[in-house]
């Protein structure tokens, strides 16, 4: 039966991760046309809503082309391994209290385990293996340079990532992400309690998801189109997927750890509670990571690129000592205020 | 057999079959990639003794670090793919002698020990909480001494990298 | 505690499940006549000039050093701050002493360019 209900979890929550991205792409296309004083897709149905669906029809009609050159079986690895670990990392986040359904008590979290933060991060160092192996096994230049700046970005700005957390934790005392959401109550935020902790790990979470202005990887002029330049229908799909199902991901990580993950504010004072509360929650969560996707987007067509050297200085140079100085501030400020 | 059993034997093979391939392959990518399963297995291994901090770190040490580097490393070598390496056996009477011996001495200290083990259900569910204040207490000597040795892998890096610009300059 | 990792094994499962799916549906769904030029490598359009399989800069593999070194202090760093507050000062004294240890490596790899990207 528990093994039941875990299935059910995880098939809404894999299918609604996936209709959320698919329209995150979506309204990326239509922020984006307003940005750019354009109008966007709007033809496929009202105002272009059914166009994820008829962009998935296309690239599963398209025909597969592998190079001749490539690496066959890593060549089809690569995509397997970028969209698993994109859908999988989502696994631990709370998204919710808990509900309660027919007499069951349900955890709105499909695993909660006592290292939750750690296998966030162990997931996001397993992303390297889905570019690196894209990039080398099409056996072209263009991918070969973006799957390596890929991955020596994300390996460089994983540690920031890493240290930037560890305030958070240090806070909560606590490696659970529903423990952290937890001492997050009224506005008690991490966000209020660690500001530094909350841009290294936001800038980083750019950087990891190889978001603009770090989406060097993909620099159109450059690079064509980075590590995925050789591959074509719903392999190519998959790339896209896992790239904004990443960002959706840091969005909710983001959200969980630094900005009160389902906690709404005073809801005990309003007299709220049960299972109406818990569903107010999940909308809460939910729309905080919507802000955060936008974000995203924003940022995207409005701030120029960085150049690689800079990226890498700024990684290196910047984030890692502030990141440092951060918990010393933290481990300093619960030593003497408590 | 339980379901603990059955995952047991699937880590089992697992780890051991893709250790077979790291050895016997004669593609160093593909040895590589097995290896990825061998840690992946070990893992796994972990997490059913209870260690789940180490598993983890597992995972983020060793497949998302030194994985990586060695996978850079194949790659990045010119005609890495289409030389077949030498998996055949040197020197095979040292070999016997060296490998016994660690075997034995492996073998010996498993059964000198006299393990302590609990049933499955008595298992803590964390680990990284006694880890750090053990870290800090009993074995803070250890701890500080593992600062060390970052310190000196960090400027062997800088070595490294010194070597490779002046190199350049050169040229 | 193993039964918190069945449903993160069952998510594993269906997410490697799912990609290995998606990525054969258009191998299914999808034309298949392969031309000599369309197999080619990408190369803006032109005759593809030399192999890709080339000697790539040490410097990737600087990088990836490097992170494994501040990688593992990171996870040095985990344990300890779970128990910040039982520790207390002696704890932040004792950390504070790693880390230094630790910077102090980290200012010499910097003097000496490694984090350099030229």
């Amino acid at each position: 039966m528990e093994t039941l209900i875990d299935i059910v979890k995880i098939v809404t929550v894999m299918g609604i991760l996936l209709g959320v991205v698919a329209y995150v792409v979506l309204l990326e296309r239509r922020v984006a046309a307003a940005i750019q004083n354009r109008i966007g897709p709007n033809r496929v149905g009202w105002q272009g809503l059914l166009q994820p669906l008829a962009d998935v029809v296309k690239l599963v009609m398209k025909e597969d082309i592998v190079p001749r050159n490539a690496h066959r079986f890593l060549h089809d690895l690569a995509p397997i391994i970028s969209i698993s670990i994109a859908m999988t990392t989502f696994a631990v986040i709370p998204f919710g209290d808990s509900i309660t359904l027919f007499g069951r008590t349900i955890k709105l979290q499909i695993a909660d385990i006592n290292i939750g933060v750690l296998y966030i991060l162990a997931m996001t160092s397993l992303g390297v293996y889905g570019v690196t192996l894209s990039g080398w096994s099409s056996n072209s230049k263009y991918s070969l340079l973006g799957g390596l700046r890929s991955s020596a970005q994300m390996l460089s700005y994983e540690i920031s990532m890493g240290l930037a957390v560890i305030g958070v934790i240090m806070i909560a005392g606590s490696l659970r992400l529903d423990r952290i959401v937890e001492m997050q109550s009224g506005w008690m935020w991490n966000i209020v309690l660690q500001p530094i902790g909350f841009i290294t790990f936001t800038v980083a979470a750019f950087a990891e998801t190889n978001r603009h202005p770090f989406d060097l990887p993909e620099a159109e002029p450059e690079l064509v189109g980075g590590y995925h330049t050789e591959y074509s229908g719903l392999k190519f799909g998959l790339f896209f997927l896992a790239e904004y199902s990443n960002m959706v991901v840091a969005s909710a990580l983001i959200t969980t750890l630094f900005l009160g993950g389902w906690q709404i504010p005073y809801a005990a004072e309003m007299g709220l509670s049960g299972n109406l509360l818990s569903v107010l929650q999940v909308g809460a969560f939910c729309a905080k990571v919507l802000l955060l996707v936008l974000f995203f987007i924003i940022v995207r067509w409005t701030i120029p690129r960085f150049r690689y050297d800079q990226l890498m200085s700024l990684g290196w140079k910047v984030m890692l000592p502030l990141a440092i100085l951060n918990i010393l501030a933290t481990g300093l400020a619960i030593l003497l205020i408590g | 057999m339980t379901l603990i059993d059955v995952i047991f034997w699937f880590f089992a093979a697992v780890t051991l079959g893709s250790a077979a391939v790291v050895v016997f392959s004669r593609n160093i990518i593909y040895s590589a990639f097995a290896l990825l399963f061998t840690f992946f297995g070990v893992a796994g291994f972990y997490v059913l003794l209870g260690a789940d901090f180490i598993a983890i770190t597992q995972l983020l040490i060793y497949v998302g670090g030194i994985l990586v580097l060695l996978v850079f490393g194949v790659m990045l070598t010119n005609k890495v793919v289409s030389v077949d390496i030498k998996s055949g056996t040197l020197n095979a009477g040292v070999a016997m002698v060296v490998v016994s011996l660690t075997a034995g001495t492996i073998a010996g200290i498993f059964y000198a020990t006299e393990w302590k083990t609990a049933p499955a259900e008595m298992l803590q569910p964390t680990t990284a909480g006694e880890l750090g204040t053990m870290m800090m207490t009993s074995y803070l000597l250890p701890f500080e001494v593992a600062s060390v040795v970052l310190l000196v892998a960090l400027i062997g890096a800088a070595m490294v990298s010194r070597r490779d610009r002046s190199k350049q300059e050169a040229a | 505690m193993l039964e918190y990792y069945i449903p993160l094994g069952i998510m594993i499962l269906f997410g490697i499940a799912f990609g290995i799916v998606m990525s054969k549906a258009s191998e299914w769904f999808g034309p298949k006549n392969p031309t000599d030029v369309k197999q080619s490598t990408y190369e803006s359009g032109m005759e593809p000039v030399k192999s890709a399989r080339e000697r790539v800069s040490v410097k990737y593999y600087m990088v990836a050093m490097l992170f494994i070194i501040f990688d593992i202090e990171v996870v040095f760093l985990y344990p300890w701050a779970v128990n910040f507050r039982k520790l207390g000062m002696f704890g932040f004294v004792e950390m504070f002493v790693f880390i230094a240890m630790l910077m102090v490596g980290y200012l010499y790899v910097w003097k000496k360019g490694a984090l350099k990207w030229e």
